[in-house]
């Protein structure tokens, strides 16, 4: 059997929606998990059990650097003989990814959008050029690593009682230093994991129309997104930009207000479950991805929808 | 102040890409340096104009990649390096940064200056992978840089934010979009670029151990299905329309 470890991450005080995802895959495929969580407590790291994890180290330290944090979670791989690493691909999955496959001298396949057994070899698929095609990928030595698309796979509840093991990460010795953090401000929700995302795209014509749409993700429990025009202009900051050069996002529903589909944008967005469109321009590219479009102006659609979700949801 | 950039060739966004037997068509490729990749040159032709030096840029891939250094010759690089491969798609990273190591063994750089991801695989890979086994600190997705005799000052958006990072040389640092905009060749850097030599190394000199992973085919993203308009009368009754589909139809609201 394949012995598996899933880098897990914390998410405003619990285990992230995306590890146990990560956790519900490796466990179909039938593999024996362990999990590793950083800054946290046993009991929270505990909880990363309700999706089949049996053994989970963790560290309390809240402390974060990718060299160090990798170095930690190398040694484990070693000690404890796993075949297989699979990660979140979020900026933490990022930042150490690369640095875990280059201490183990293994390959990272990385941003998977599946993940099947042939035989012994794990086959993983992902996007390449921008989304415009997929690459099915398997490594053919070392440990098998892999980071994850969010919102690919489903949780699926398989709960076992989780042991837990400390483990020490001595962040004194890092040579690159955090010396400030700034907290973006507004950002409710995170864009890459959200289940909706409401974005603007130019078609909002100015920066005071971003309030207007977080209130309508408000109440859709949506987060917040934007296109490149927008953040180019200034209106918003970076954070929100979904496409090739920001998030990439999969989302259950996308709905993209005064975007024009631009195949930047689409990089992006384009594995979104179901995608809706408002767009006063029927020949626009974002109708040829969408599964509902309203072709009309923005401006008199927004309010009245906001009307229409609350009569629905009453 | 000796500074590499490490700067991989791309696809153009816009090319409409072609799969025949499960491989890439590349006949009808346009290509491009990676646009994180000219940012990081940007940055780096920048601080040697503040502060003197020379900015060395490498790239790993078949003979098509010597036109990006030609034009990272013509934007302002002092020297250019040319690792080649004969394929390219069945480099991994791992690959890639152990020829980028070996190829740049007999120098020293302060900074070495990448691409947050190469925008053809999305990665994001070669440049930790690289710092990781030269045993030097990496620091990822910088908006901001601010050298200074001693080490750097890194601002870099993460999650949830802005951190700000402070790191001695030699370091490695991935560059974000909004960091500058990259300046166009100069017609007279176009016309010096001709002339100037590239470097050349072959991969399969290098005794590199390339076969860690295999691609086993590429396929079209699968399609979407058809999709819908939302016909009615007014914005309201259009509005109402697809709340409804959303949440009978698909029940997500
Ligand atoms: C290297 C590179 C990387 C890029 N990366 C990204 C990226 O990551 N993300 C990204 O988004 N883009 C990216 N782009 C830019 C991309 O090519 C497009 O320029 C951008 O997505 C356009 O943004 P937009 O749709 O908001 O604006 P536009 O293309 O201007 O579209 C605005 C749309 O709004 C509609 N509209 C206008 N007024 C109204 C109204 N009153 N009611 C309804 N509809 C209205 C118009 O019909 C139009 O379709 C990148 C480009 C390059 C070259
Ligand atoms: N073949 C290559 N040659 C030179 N640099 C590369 C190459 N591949 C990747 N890089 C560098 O690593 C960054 C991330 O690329 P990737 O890991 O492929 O997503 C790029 O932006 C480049 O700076």
């Amino acid at each position: 059997m394949s012995k598996a470890l899933i880098i897990g991450e914390v998410k405003n005080g619990e285990i992230s929606k995306v590890t146990l995802e990560i956790a519900s895959r490796a466990k179909e495929l039938d593999m024996e998990l362990s999990a590793i969580v950083f800054g946290t407590n046993p009991e929270t790291a505990a909880t990363i059990g309700s999706s089949g994890v049996g053994h989970v180290f963790y560290s309390d330290t809240v402390e974060y650097n990718g060299e160090i944090i990798a170095s930690v979670i190398s040694e484990v791989v070693k000690k404890g003989g796993f075949d297989t690493v699979l990660l979140p691909h979020s900026w933490m999955g990022r930042d150490i990814g690369g640095r875990i496959g280059a201490l183990l001298d293994s390959a990272v396949i990385s941003d998977i959008v599946e993940l099947t057994a042939d035989g012994n070899k794990l086959v993983a698929k992902k996007p390449v050029y921008a989304g415009k095609a997929y690459a099915k990928i398997t490594h053919k030595k070392g440990i098998r690593i892999f980071t994850v698309r969010p919102n690919v796979f489903e949780v699926v509840d398989s709960k076992v009682d989780a042991k837990t093991e400390k483990v020490e990460a001595d962040f004194s010795k890092s040579r690159s230093k955090l010396v400030e953090f700034k907290e973006t401000q507004g950002a409710k929700i995170g864009l890459t994991e959200a289940k909706i995302i409401v974005a603007g795209g130019r078609g909002i014509k100015g920066p005071e129309y971003f309030p207007v749409l977080q209130e309508l993700a408000d109440m859709l429990g949506a987060a917040l997104g934007a296109s490149r025009a927008t953040v180019d202009a200034g209106w918003i900051n970076h954070s929100h930009q979904v496409g090739q050069t920001g998030k990439t996002v999969s989302p259950l529903l996308y709905i993209a207000v005064g975007i024009s589909g631009a195949i930047q944008h689409l990089a992006g967005m384009g594995s979104s479950k179901y995608i809706v469109a408002v767009n006063k321009d029927p020949e626009a590219p974002i109708f040829k991805v969408a599964t509902y479009g309203i072709v009309d102006d923005l401006f008199n659609i927004v309010p009245v929808l906001k009307d229409a979700i609350k009569k629905i949801k009453g | 102040m000796n500074i590499l950039v490490l700067i991989k060739q791309v696809p153009d966004t816009e090319t409409h890409m072609k799969i025949s037997g499960g491989k890439i068509d590349e006949s009808s490729i346009k290509w491009i340096i990676s646009p994180y990749d000219e940012i990081a040159l940007e940055e780096a032709i920048r601080i040697r104009e503040k502060n003197g030096g020379k900015v060395t840029v490498i790239s790993v891939g078949p003979e098509r990649v010597t036109a990006s250094l030609k034009t990272a010759y013509a934007m302002g690089a002092d020297d250019a390096i040319h690792v080649k491969t004969d394929s390219y798609h069945m480099l991994d990273s791992a690959t890639t940064a152990d020829a980028l190591i070996k190829a740049t063994a007999d120098q020293n750089y302060e900074i070495i200056l990448c691409g947050r991801q190469g925008i053809d695989s999305d990665n994001g890979q070669v440049p930790l992978i690289f710092a990781t086994k030269k045993n030097i600190p990496a620091i990822i997705w910088a908006k901001k840089l601010e050298t200074s005799e001693t080490g750097v000052k890194v601002t870099c958006e993460g999650e949830g934010g802005d951190a700000i990072y402070q790191s001695s040389y030699p370091v490695v640092i991935t560059v974000q979009m909004g960091m500058n905009e990259p300046r166009y060749p100069s017609l007279k850097g176009i016309m010096a670029s001709k002339k100037k030599p590239i470097v050349t190394k072959n991969l399969s000199e290098m005794g590199i151990d390339y076969d860690k992973i295999e691609i086993v085919s590429f396929e079209m993203p699968p399609e979407r299905p058809k999709g819908r308009v939302i016909e009615g009368a007014s914005p309201e009754d259009k509005a109402l329309e697809l709340v409804k589909a959303l949440h009978e139809e698909i029940k997500v609201i």
